[in-house]
C-alpha cells in the first residue's frame, strides 16, 4: 500500500491565504501572536503588509476586525479554536455576529489532536458556541482538499464564517477530479445500507476506515462527510437515516452541542431514528501524542469500528 | 458655530434624551445627559458627516463604545438629521428601530453595534487603522464611559492604537465619576486616566466636558497632534441639565416617572429660555 499523503488543515488555511491574497486586494489577516502555529506566516511573509499582529490579545483582534470590515475589508481573524471561539466568544457574538458582519474566524489546534499541550488548549466546545450564534456559517474541513476550498468558499461569502483546522497532519483523502464543495452540502463518501455514518473533520477519514473493518463483518456503513455544521444539510441527514434506520455522528467535539446535537434536532423533529454520538463526552482532554489521545478517546477508525457494530446489531 | 449656538442645540439633545428614556420606562439618561455637550460638538461642529449620505465612505466614523448612553446618540442623530426626532419615543419599544443599545444595521448614522462594555473602541481602533491602511482621511472618535474603562479590553485595544500610532483615531473618556455601584474610585479606582493612556503612547488632553470652549480646543489639539492617537479626559456632571439627576449614581439606569418628566423638562425649557437671553 503506497503512503498516504498527510497534511495538517492549518497548513491549507495558511496556503489558501495566500492564493485569496493574490487575487483580493481586501483580505486582511491577522493573528494574535501565533502566526508560525496557525500558519498565517505563510501570508505574512508574501504579505506582510496585511498581516496584522495583534499582540496575545484575541478580544481586541476580533473588534479590531469588526472595524475593519465596517470599512469594506475582508478580515480574517486568526487564533487557536480554545482562544478564537473560546476566551472570543462574546466578542464575536456582540461584535460580529450580532451586526453579521463579513468577517471570518480561521481557528487551528481544535480538539483533542492538540495533543501535548493538554486539556486546556484542546478545545472541544468550539461547534456547540460558534453553532448557536445567529447567522454563523460553521466548517469544519476534513483534510486540505476541503479546507483549502472551505478558506475560499469563506471568502467569497458575505458573512460572518467560523472555520475549524487541526494541528494534526490528516489524510488527504478529497484528492478526486469531481470533488467539490458547497458550504452547507454534506458529501456521500460511501454508499451503505445498514447504518449512516455522519463524520466532521479529521473524523471522516477514521470512519472510512471504521467503515472498511465493518464490510468486513457484513456491516454495510454509509460514510458522510459533513464539513459544514451549519447550516447542516439536514435533507441528506434525513435520507440517509430513512434509507439506513441508524445513524452514528463522529467529531473530535464534545458530544454536547457539535454535530451530534445537531443532527440529533433535526432527527428528532423531522425522522426519529436510533442515533450514537461519538465524541468526547462531558470530559476534558488531556496530554500525550494526538494520536495516542485519539485512540485513547476512542475516536481513531478502531474505536469508531467497535462502537458503531455493537450500535449496528 | 458659536458656543451659544452649540449650547441651544446640546439642551435639545437633553430634551430628545429625557423624552425618549422617559418614553421608554427605562434607559440610561445619567451618562446621555453628561456626555450631551461632546455629542453636540462632535455631531454639529466635528465630524464630517451627511445625514444624506449616512454610509459615504469618506465620511468620520463614530463609535459609542459605551452603549448604553444610546438616547444621548439618538438624540443627536434626530438633532443633525439622521432620523425623525419624533421617532425618539418608540426608544426600547416592541419593533422599534431604536434599539436599547445602538444597532448598526437598522439606525442610520450609526457606524457600529455597542453595548457590551469594552468592544466598541476596539471596532473603532480597527476604523481607524483601516483608514491609515487606505491613505484616507477621514478621522474616527470613540467614546467610553470611565466605569467602562474598567474592562481590559479598552487597554487591548489602546495598547495596539498607541503601538500602530493611529493619529486619526480620538478616544473620549466621559469622566462623570459615577457607575451603577457607586464612584468610580470607590468601586475600582481607574485614576489617574491621562497617565494611563500617556502609558499607552496616548497624547493626553484634560477638560471640562460640559464647557465647549475647551471642548473645541481639545479637538482641535487632536487635530494637530501626529503620530499618536489622542486620549481628551472629560470631566463631566452625570445627569447634567436635570437638577435632580445631576451626581446622582442612581440616575445611571433608570426612567423618570410623570411628575419628575415634568420637573426635568422644565430644567430644561427654563435653561433653553436662559440661553436665548444671552
Amino acid at each position: 500500500m503506497s503512503e498516504v499523503k498527510k497534511i495538517a488543515t492549518r497548513d491549507s488555511y495558511g496556503n489558501a491565504l495566500v492564493e485569496i491574497g493574490r487575487e483580493h486586494e481586501d483580505l486582511i489577516v491577522l493573528d494574535a501572536d501565533l502566526a508560525g502555529a496557525t500558519k498565517t506566516c505563510i501570508f505574512q511573509k508574501e504579505f506582510p503588509e496585511r498581516h496584522w499582529d495583534c499582540g496575545i490579545a484575541e478580544c481586541n483582534m476580533t473588534g479590531i476586525a469588526a472595524g475593519l470590515s465596517t470599512c469594506g475589508k475582508v478580515p480574517f481573524i486568526s487564533s487557536f479554536a480554545m482562544f478564537a471561539a473560546g476566551r472570543n466568544y462574546e466578542q464575536v457574538r456582540n461584535s460580529i455576529g450580532y451586526p453579521h458582519l463579513n468577517v471570518k474566524i480561521g481557528a487551528t489546534h481544535a480538539g483533542i489532536s492538540v495533543g501535548e499541550d493538554g486539556a486546556t488548549h484542546q478545545c472541544l466546545e468550539d461547534l456547540a458556541l460558534m453553532r448557536e450564534i445567529p447567522g454563523m456559517v460553521v466548517i469544519n474541513p476534513s483534510d486540505d482538499v476541503e479546507a483549502r476550498a472551505a478558506v475560499h468558499a469563506a471568502y467569497d461569502y458575505v458573512g460572518p464564517v467560523y472555520l475549524r483546522f487541526g494541528r494534526l497532519a490528516v489524510p488527504v483523502i478529497n484528492d478526486t477530479p469531481d470533488y467539490q464543495f458547497e458550504i452547507g452540502k454534506g458529501i456521500v463518501l460511501r454508499e451503505g445500507c445498514d447504518v449512516s455514518i455522519f463524520a466532521t473533520g479529521l473524523e471522516v477519514s477514521e470512519a472510512l476506515e471504521a467503515a472498511k473493518l465493518l464490510e468486513a463483518d457484513g456491516i454495510s456503513a454509509e460514510v458522510i462527510n459533513i464539513h459544514t455544521i451549519k447550516p447542516l444539510d439536514e435533507e441528506l441527514v434525513i435520507r440517509s437515516a430513512s434509507k439506513t434506520g441508524r445513524v452514528v455522528t463522529v467529531e473530535e467535539h464534545s458530544v454536547i452541542g457539535g454535530l451530534g446535537s445537531a443532527v440529533a434536532e433535526v432527527l428528532c423533529e423531522k425522522a426519529p431514528t436510533k442515533l450514537l454520538r461519538i465524541g468526547v463526552r462531558d470530559r476534558f482532554g488531556e496530554s500525550g501524542p494526538a494520536l495516542e489521545l485519539l485512540h485513547k478517546y476512542e475516536l481513531d477508525a478502531e474505536g469508531i469500528y467497535k462502537k458503531v457494530k455493537a450500535f449496528a446489531k | 458655530m458659536n458656543n451659544l449656538e452649540l449650547e441651544k442645540i446640546a439642551n435639545e439633545v437633553r430634551k430628545g434624551i429625557v423624552t425618549a428614556v422617559y418614553s421608554a420606562k427605562s434607559g440610561h439618561p445619567g451618562g446621555s445627559l453628561s456626555a450631551a455637550d461632546l455629542f453636540t460638538y462632535l455631531y454639529f461642529e466635528e465630524m464630517n458627516v451627511d445625514p444624506k449620505n449616512p454610509k459615504d465612505e469618506n465620511r468620520d466614523r463614530f463609535v459609542l463604545s459605551k452603549g448604553h448612553v444610546a438616547p444621548a446618540l439618538y438624540s443627536v442623530l434626530a438633532e443633525r438629521g439622521f432620523l425623525p426626532k419624533e421617532d425618539l419615543v418608540t426608544l426600547r419599544h416592541t419593533g422599534s428601530y431604536l434599539q436599547g443599545h445602538p444597532d448598526m444595521k437598522h439606525i442610520p448614522g450609526v457606524d457600529m453595534s455597542s453595548g457590551s462594555l469594552g468592544q466598541g473602541f476596539s471596532a473603532a481602533v480597527g476604523m481607524a487603522a483601516a483608514g491609515k491602511f487606505d491613505h484616507k482621511d477621514y478621522r474616527v472618535y470613540s467614546l467610553t464611559g470611565d466605569g467602562e474603562i474598567q474592562e481590559g479590553q479598552i487597554w487591548e485595544a489602546a495598547m495596539w492604537a498607541g503601538h500602530r500610532k493611529l493619529d486619526n483615531l480620538v478616544v473620549i473618556v466621559d469622566n462623570n465619576n459615577l457607575q451603577i455601584d457607586g464612584e468610580i474610585d470607590k468601586v475600582c479606582s481607574p485614576y489617574p486616566i491621562d497617565k494611563k493612556f500617556e502609558a499607552f503612547n496616548f497624547h493626553t488632553i484634560n477638560i471640562d466636558g460640559n464647557n465647549f470652549e475647551e471642548i473645541r480646543a481639545a479637538f482641535q489639539e487632536a487635530r494637530e497632534t501626529k503620530g499618536m492617537p489622542t486620549a481628551i479626559i472629560a470631566k463631566t456632571i452625570k445627569g447634567k441639565g436635570v437638577s435632580f439627576m445631576e451626581n446622582e449614581a442612581g440616575w445611571h439606569g433608570k426612567a423618570p416617572n410623570e411628575e419628575q418628566y415634568r420637573i426635568a423638562m422644565e430644567d430644561l425649557e427654563k435653561a433653553g429660555e436662559a440661553l436665548c437671553q444671552k
